[in-house]
């Protein structure tokens, strides 16, 4: 549990943030996504962004009905295939969060609920701390939440720290994730930035996208995050987590992440602890190379259920 | 042109415009027969619109790529029109002079293909102010270039207006000859085959004096190459370029020259203080 | 550092082993024994010598090539002169055809010669693959299109070519080296006898199937295999009007001895101690990797390798940690593995030259830093090595170890990092790392670097002039700077 910091810390915090060479990341980036991950070790890889997987809808036209089918698809990803292990998490909209905990009752799976107004936080404080309240409150696990973006963006660091840890201890035992949405902060700087934020204001995880942008993930982005918890961890000893989320669509966009995180975060990352992959078509596009892997064909979308 | 041989009938072309990296009808549905024979899309103020926009959207994209990437794009069009030789000799009359026509297309091609990474090194620079200051120049390209073909020669004339334009990172929009569209528009052909995103060239077949005026007088067309237009053209052309400042380029016809790059490029120049 | 438990299941299935993954090499053709390309053809040579090319990751043998002997380096020099009567006076831009051709066939055969490189030189695949083959192909596609444009080289001067030319290159860089000197003498209209190194002649000979394949006129470009000896031969034979030679300046003063009062147009491009000067405003992550790019790379086989690390005082601690955390991630081992970082040292005499100057530098006081690595049997293989607390008078400090070893100096300003960065007989290149636009200017300046890399290390490009200054020699290679020396401008 991390402690609040006093306005004038919070001030030379963010002065101190280090600028980040946007070329310079996105060639690290790129040489790691470059990394060849086969056989034994890509089976391992893809067992392992299953686990970590935060299967997700957020969508205006979600239903029980839909939730309970996406629920029932995370606890057993492949019906028949007891090897594919679950899913890490349930992703939904706060008021389909009841339902979830309802559906994976007596499963490993947790209900992760988006809070404080996602995918905008364009509203009032209050609001959006009650918001996560009432979502702890109907049984989430863990809350994503959106930092306030036009505060960051004019300078306002102390509204979205406050935020922050209002919204920390409004949850209670429940983990916190917080997005920063990487897409509008217009640059690698400011992305390190938002992220000591976060962690300073308590962050149990954080999280690059909504998903409901372009671009969301991206991995020059993730990796500048990464290297922002490695240097917190360092200095506070606290561990925190990593999120990707949005448009991850391929298993081959998983195992890359896999791989920044590894060689940046090392081998005590690598678990669904500590790492989460917000997405929905990804999953089975892993059970397909999976499968690939195993059988040594190429697959088709017939052969794997859709919920 | 097809001729019926040994009772075969042959599968005849249809021409269209290309525009955006597609090749599409007029949206006017009219058409022309500039030989008595053959039907030529009659390209209206519409399509022109269209072909404008598609260069506008794709020139970011084109100037953003390596000058080498550019350049390699540029020389796989040589590839593609080479290959083509045969194809173009016929169309151009299969005489002497359509081979040599040909062959100085792909010399022009292959020629501009060559100097995208080394225009900046002949033509820009650093410049010694006085004063702590760090100062270079370096040319950029000028964005969206209309370019009236020369009726003749019908496929050289354009692709050495066209080449040095993409070049410098241009995109283009072509009035093709209105007498002798057909190279033109088979040119796009091999435009549309070099791996050149689409957007980037953009060939318009129509009557001169339905196009012309739309052209120059486009809000969103940095620079018009003159090379095709008549003296009394050229005096419409620049009255109405006036309204948006548009760069009217009037190079003689038939030569290779660093300078046709430059002239559909702007030049910037940057200062930065030296100092610890 | 307190770190929550971990479950014992999960422990054991963190590491993140990456299985092999190696570069298929059944596409790749090697002979048993190759001649000489001389005339335009693959020729039995004159001498009866032979020796070996291996694998250095392996010890395996190849290929046997042949050590040419004076007879050999004059038929392939007459040759050349006898190419450059018709090659000279072919109108140009026939000849920049020819060039673009060869660029082209390099980048369709790319995979081919990227994994022979790797076999023959022990650099790893994704560096062959992803910076040697495609900069090579890139080197002959802008020179190429300089071939037809010389009078716009140089204002108030039309270039003329000077004849054959004797080249000489190294085994660090072999296909990219052999591009850095046939592509611009070529366009310019000479011919050219090229010797490449005695541990890596494959890439050239595979370069001389490109000859052929792309129908290049006989002669215009001739390869003879062969050591110092058959080097010496070529640099001095008395139809050679140009030399051009990159390697160590021990040799290239040899050369620049033995060419006095014969007239020969001389470049070298020789070794190299370069600084990279960290601030402690610098973006720290990237800088971290340009340290590791620069030093690393090509196992430090580089002669602008940034192997002094000259880093502020104020910022040194912090950044030796992250350094050393980032050791401990590089992969060495089969150059082959796709995912090989660090691979073989490129022969025994290498290896016994690095282990000899890291030895020095333990005995002379400095302290050595290794990260765990697990070195193959066979082979030739030094792991990373980092070396802190590091005397400018050290000789780790001061001579080219031309391997993956990295000294650490500290300063405290910016006029002291200059001094320090230059107190030395060579000036390849030099790294700047800080936020500041103005102090990148201010310190490239004053840099007695011919390449100076700000924010970035290790960049190369066709375009791009590329030499030294001082003891790392003369003549720039690459850009419009990179023609002049194989012209007379008349």
């Amino acid at each position: 549990m991390a402690t609040a910091l006093s306005l004038s810390h919070l001030g030379s915090l963010m002065r101190g943030v280090r600028s980040v060479d946007e070329v310079g990341a996105d060639e690290r980036a790129a040489s790691l996504a470059k990394r060849s991950i086969k056989k034994s070790s890509k089976l391992w890889a893809l067992d392992l962004a299953v686990r970590c997987m935060d299967l997700t809808t957020l969508e205006g036209s979600d239903t029980p009905g839909k939730v309970a089918a996406l629920c029932a698809k995370g606890i057993r990803p492949k019906p028949g295939d007891s090897t594919i292990p679950s899913v890490a998490a349930i992703c939904i909209y706060p008021a389909r969060v009841a339902d979830a905990k309802q559906n994976l009752r007596g499963s490993t799976v947790r209900v992760a609920s988006v809070a404080t107004a996602f995918p905008s936080g364009q509203s009032f404080a209050s609001i959006k701390v009650a918001e996560a309240k009432e979502a702890v409150a109907a049984g989430a696990d863990e809350v994503d939440m959106v930092i306030d973006r036009g505060a960051f963006l004019s300078g306002d660091h102390e509204k979205v720290y406050d935020e922050i840890v209002a919204v920390k201890e409004a949850c209670g035992p429940a983990n916190l994730k917080v997005i920063l949405e990487t897409g509008e902060l217009g640059t690698y700087d400011s992305v390190r930035r938002a992220s000591v934020l976060a962690m300073a204001a308590g962050a149990d995880f954080i999280k690059t996208s909504t998903g409901k942008m372009q671009p969301a993930a991206t991995l020059p982005a993730s990796l500048v995050m990464m290297e922002a918890i490695r240097d917190f961890v360092r200095e506070t000893g606290r561990p925190v987590g990593f999120k990707a989320a949005g448009g991850i669509r391929t298993s081959k966009q998983a195992i890359a992440y896999l791989v920044v995180l590894y060689e940046t975060l090392g081998a005590e990352w690598m678990t669904p602890e500590r790492f989460r992959l917000g997405a929905s078509t990804l999953l089975n596009d892993v059970l397909m190379q999976i499968e690939k892997e195993r059988t040594g064909v190429y697959q088709s979308g017939d052969y794997f259920t859709i919920d | 042109m097809a001729k019926l041989a040994n009772g075969r009938v042959d599968v005849r072309k249809t021409y269209k415009l290309f525009i955006g990296g597609e090749f599409v009808r007029s949206e006017s549905g009219r058409a022309y027969r500039f030989d008595g024979s053959v039907n030529v899309p009659r390209g209206s103020r519409k399509d022109l619109r269209d072909a404008v926009r598609s260069a506008r959207g794709a020139v970011s994209g084109w100037a953003g790529r390596t000058a080498m990437n550019r350049g390699q794009i540029l020389y796989r069009a040589a590839e593609m029109l080479d290959g083509r030789r045969v194809q173009f000799v016929e169309l151009l009359g299969s005489s002497r002079a359509a081979n040599k026509e040909v062959d100085d297309a792909v010399e022009a091609l292959v020629w501009y293909a060559g100097w995208t990474d080394k225009l900046a090194q002949v033509i820009g620079g650093t410049n010694p102010v006085s004063g702590p200051y760090f100062n270079f120049t370096i040319p950029e390209p000028t964005g969206v270039v209309g370019i009236v073909a020369p009726e003749s020669p019908a496929l050289a004339g354009l692709v050495r207006r066209m080449a040095p334009a993409l070049c410098g990172g241009n995109a283009v929009v072509v009035l093709a000859p209105e007498k002798d569209p057909l190279p033109a528009l088979t040119l796009a052909e091999v435009l549309a085959t070099s791996d050149l995103p689409a957007g980037v060239a953009n060939v318009l077949s129509g009557f001169r004096h339905e196009l012309l005026p739309w052209l120059a007088a486009h809000m969103d067309v940095n620079a018009i190459d003159v090379a095709g237009c008549t003296p009394d053209e050229v005096a419409e052309v620049e009255k109405a370029a006036a309204d948006n400042v548009k760069r009217v380029v009037k190079h003689p016809a038939g030569e290779l020259s660093p300078y046709l790059i430059t002239a559909f490029m702007e030049m910037k120049t940057v200062w930065h203080p030296v100092g610890v | 550092m307190a770190i929550a438990k971990r479950h014992p299941a999960d422990l054991a299935r963190q590491t993140f082993d990456y299985a092999p993954a190696l570069e298929s090499t059944d596409h790749v053709k090697i002979e048993g024994r190759y001649g000489l390309f001389i005339g335009g053809k693959m020729v039995t040579p004159h001498s009866k010598k032979r020796f070996p090319t291996i694998n250095p990751a392996t010890e395996q043998k190849l290929a046997e090539v042949v050590e040419a002997d004076e007879a050999d380096v004059d038929r392939a020099v007459k040759a050349a002169d006898y190419a450059f009567e018709s090659w000279s006076r072919m109108a140009a831009s026939r000849r920049a055809r020819y060039l673009f051709r060869i660029s082209r066939i390099l980048q369709e055969r790319a995979r081919e010669l990227a994994v022979v490189e790797t076999m023959d030189g022990g650099k790893p695949i994704k560096e062959s693959r992803d910076v040697d083959i495609p900069l090579a192909a890139a080197h002959f596609f802008y020179y190429a299109g300089w071939a037809d444009k010389l009078e716009w080289a140089f204002p108030n001067r039309k270039p003329r070519p000077l004849g054959v030319a004797g080249q000489v290159i190294p085994w660090n860089f072999p296909l990219l080296m052999l591009a850095w000197k046939i592509a611009p003498a070529l366009a310019a209209g000479n011919t050219v006898v090229l010797k490449p190194a005695e541990t890596t002649p494959l890439s050239a000979l595979l370069f001389a199937d490109i000859c052929m394949q792309a129908e290049l006129p006989p002669g215009v470009v001739n390869i003879v295999t062969g050591g110092g000896k058959t080097g010496s031969l070529v640099v001095t034979h008395p139809d050679v009007n140009k030399v051009a030679f990159t390697g160590s300046t021990e040799v290239g003063k040899l050369i620049q001895r033995s060419l006095a009062g014969t007239g020969k147009r001389l470049t070298l491009e020789l070794g190299g101690k370069a600084a990279n000067i960290v601030f402690d405003d610098a973006p720290l992550d990237q800088a971290v990797e340009g340290i590791v790019n620069g030093i690393y790379f090509n196992q430090g086989h580089v002669c602008c390798a940034g192997s002094r690390l000259l880093v502020q005082e104020s910022i040194a601690e912090p950044l030796l940690e992250k350094l050393k955390v980032r050791l401990g991630t590089l992969r060495l081992g089969d150059p082959l593995d796709k995912n090989t970082d660090i691979g073989a040292i490129n022969s025994k005499a290498q290896l016994e030259k690095i282990q000899g100057l890291v030895q020095s530098g333990v005995e002379e006081g400095a302290e050595l830093f290794q990260p765990e690595c697990k070195l193959p049997e066979r082979g030739y293989w030094f792991p990373p090595t980092l070396f802190t607390n590091v005397s400018q008078s050290y000789r780790i400090a001061r001579e080219e170890i031309f391997g993956p070893v990295l000294s650490v100096l500290t300063f405290r300003t910016p006029a002291e990092a200059v001094e320090k960065a230059n107190n030395t007989p060579y000036g390849l290149s030099a790294g700047v790392w800080t936020d500041k636009g103005s102090r990148i200017l201010w310190m490239a300046e004053r840099m007695r670097a011919g390449v100076v890399w700000a924010n970035t290390f290790n960049r190369f490009d066709p375009t791009s002039p590329f030499g030294g200054y001082k003891e790392s020699g003369f003549g720039r290679e690459g850009g419009r700077h990179g023609l002049l020396p194989y012209v007379d401008l008349v």
